[in-house]
């Protein structure tokens, strides 16, 4: 007994060769973009303005976190919603058709490729390029930050949609043949029972992280709440930062819970 | 059975055997109805017009257009930024990663008994992430300046916010029985959970920093907006002066260097897991 198991024990797997390597990786890449680091140097001191900020969040504009008019934070998040809620529905819709031309088991290879490709090159562009090409195609505003919502979710959406896609059980569609199904109803029957739970908890994920992302948009002026926050951090107004940041932290957490809750109920069917 | 169910009563169909089963109603009908509501209070507010959309469609491509063919000799001014993009996504990345896991074991309901810690932690984390990284960015360019070191701390606070709840959430989905078995043959707390719970999480722990590391790399292209250096200082600069063929090769090194960085480590997230 004793025996096999000093046997067993001499046969454990020896890697620490190839985990010293990769350890040794590591430390020289680490190494390599740490010496690198720089910084200008905060002038007026750094421990101050870190101390302001503080004391802004802890003290936010009240009178300003509850303003009902257009210029309110309540209103603000309304239009933030309405930005990332539109934008997610028509990156997904978009999402779709690219989705399936990409998909390699329902496509030949070149043409899935391809589509692959295009999918990472509207990934790549940064949001606030696609910013301020919208701003200049539309007028600054909501309208823009929308178009530019849609476009920057088509991405990591079609990703999701691809893997749900190439994961279909060929099985159902097979017995739904034998049962003597056409077309239509084997989409109807075996393909949408199978996509739509993946497909909406993706939207309902994106949903999420363009809510979260949506201050990206005041950069270029492309509306919502990033425009507003962006002036006040950099006019110093800490008062006012902290009140829309409260504002945009509620709102964040309070759609997560909803969204988790929707999407465990989705998986579980 | 819910209010729906109730309202709307499920189908009855008896069996040839005469049993009877009943089909609940479908839910999409109100799903459909709140997406369309909520749509139009979406298209109210946003000013959504498709006509301008359609009419004035060939301006996005204007833009784009002008990019190609891309000026070439820029390139040799794209290298330093680009470089300073990926140094501050690494470096961001393992800061924030190595920093997630005792935090993250401190939320993990199975290590630690104590409530409120798990509560405390768990809030903690959620308010980190709540935060946008432009806003924190922002801050780390107040208080460190501008500069690269601002655009490091800002991909830390991201990745550590990100990995920290993915970990905790894997750390307690893990099989219990080793770490149980080690403790009832003496080890300490500390030690059972070196061995017998960091292995199991260590694969997809990797996988997620990697996966977090590819994100950042893209993310960090924003940061440079708001100064914190990297590969969006220059963007930001030629488009400011419209010289769209050099945004055309920054945005063509990006794509080659994320595309590059995305094939690298989808196969070694393969082999982990």
């Amino acid at each position: 007994m004793k025996d096999s198991i000093s046997v067993m024990y001499e046969k454990r797997p020896r890697t620490w060769v190839t985990q010293a390597f990769l350890l040794v990786l590591a430390l020289v890449l680490l190494l390599w973009s740490g010496l690198s680091i720089e910084s200008s140097g905060s002038g007026t001191g750094g421990g101050k303005i870190a101390l302001n900020i503080l004391s802004g969040l802890a003290h936010p504009d009240t009178g300003l976190l509850f303003n009902f008019t257009k210029q309110g934070v309540a209103y603000l998040l309304l239009e933030t919603v309405c930005i990332a809620f539109l934008g997610t529905v028509v990156g997904a819709v978009l999402a779709i058709p690219l989705a399936f031309l990409s998909a390699s088991n329902l496509m030949p290879k070149p043409i899935a490729f391809i589509a692959r490709i295009f999918i990472m090159a509207v990934r790549t562009v940064p949001t606030f390029v696609y910013g301020l090409v919208f701003v200049r195609m539309v007028a600054p505003g909501p309208f823009a930050g929308l178009l530019t919502m849609s476009l920057s979710s088509i991405g990591m959406v079609s990703k999701m949609y691809i893997e749900a896609i190439e994961d279909l059980d060929a099985g159902v569609l097979e017995s739904l043949t034998a049962a003597g199904c056409n077309t239509l109803q084997k989409i109807r029957y075996g393909v949408l029972p199978q996509l739509m739970p993946g497909f909406a908890s993706t939207a309902i994920y994106r949903f999420d992280m363009n809510l979260r992302d949506a201050t990206v948009l005041g950069l270029v002026g492309a509306g919502g709440i990033g425009a507003p926050l962006i002036f006040a951090m950099n006019a110093y107004r800490w008062n006012e930062a902290g009140s829309i940041l409260w504002g945009l932290i509620i709102l964040v957490l309070l759609i997560e819970f909803l969204s988790t809750r929707i999407r465990v109920k989705l998986a579980r069917g | 059975m819910s209010l729906y169910d109730k309202i709307f009563p499920p189908r009855i169909t008896t069996l040839p055997n005469g049993k009877s089963v009943a089909k609940q109603r479908s839910r999409a009908p109100v799903v459909i109805l709140v997406i369309l509501a909520l749509s139009y209070v979406s298209v109210k507010v946003t000013g959504f017009d498709l006509s301008v959309v359609v009419r004035r469609s060939k301006e996005f491509f204007v833009i784009f257009a002008r990019m190609v063919p891309p000026e070439w000799g820029y390139m040799s001014r794209v290298w330093k930024p680009l470089m300073d993009t990926i140094k501050m996504s690494l470096l961001g990345s393992a800061v924030g990663a190595l920093l997630a896991v005792p935090f993250a074991t401190l939320a993990s309901t199975n290590i630690v008994k104590n409530k409120v810690l798990v509560a405390a932690m768990r809030l903690f984390f959620s308010l980190v992430r709540t935060l946008p990284t432009l806003v924190t960015a922002l801050i780390a360019t107040y208080i460190f300046g501008l500069g690269t070191l601002a655009g490091t701390i800002a991909i830390a606070v991201f990745t550590f916010a990100y990995l920290g709840k993915v970990l905790y959430e894997e750390i307690e989905t893990v099989d219990m029985g080793a770490f149980e078995a080690m403790e009832s043959m003496g080890a300490t707390k500390a030690r059972a959970f070196i061995f017998a719970i960091l292995p199991q999480v260590a694969p997809s722990y990797f996988s997620n920093c990697l996966f977090c590391f590819e994100g950042n790399v893209r993310y960090a292209a924003i940061l440079g907006y708001v100064g914190a250096g990297g590969i969006g200082l220059i963007l930001n600069e030629k488009i400011g002066w419209r010289e769209y063929p050099s945004v055309g090769i920054i945005l063509l090194a990006l794509f080659v260097t994320v595309f590059i960085i995305e094939t690298i480590s989808r196969e070694i997230r393969r082999h982990l897991t």
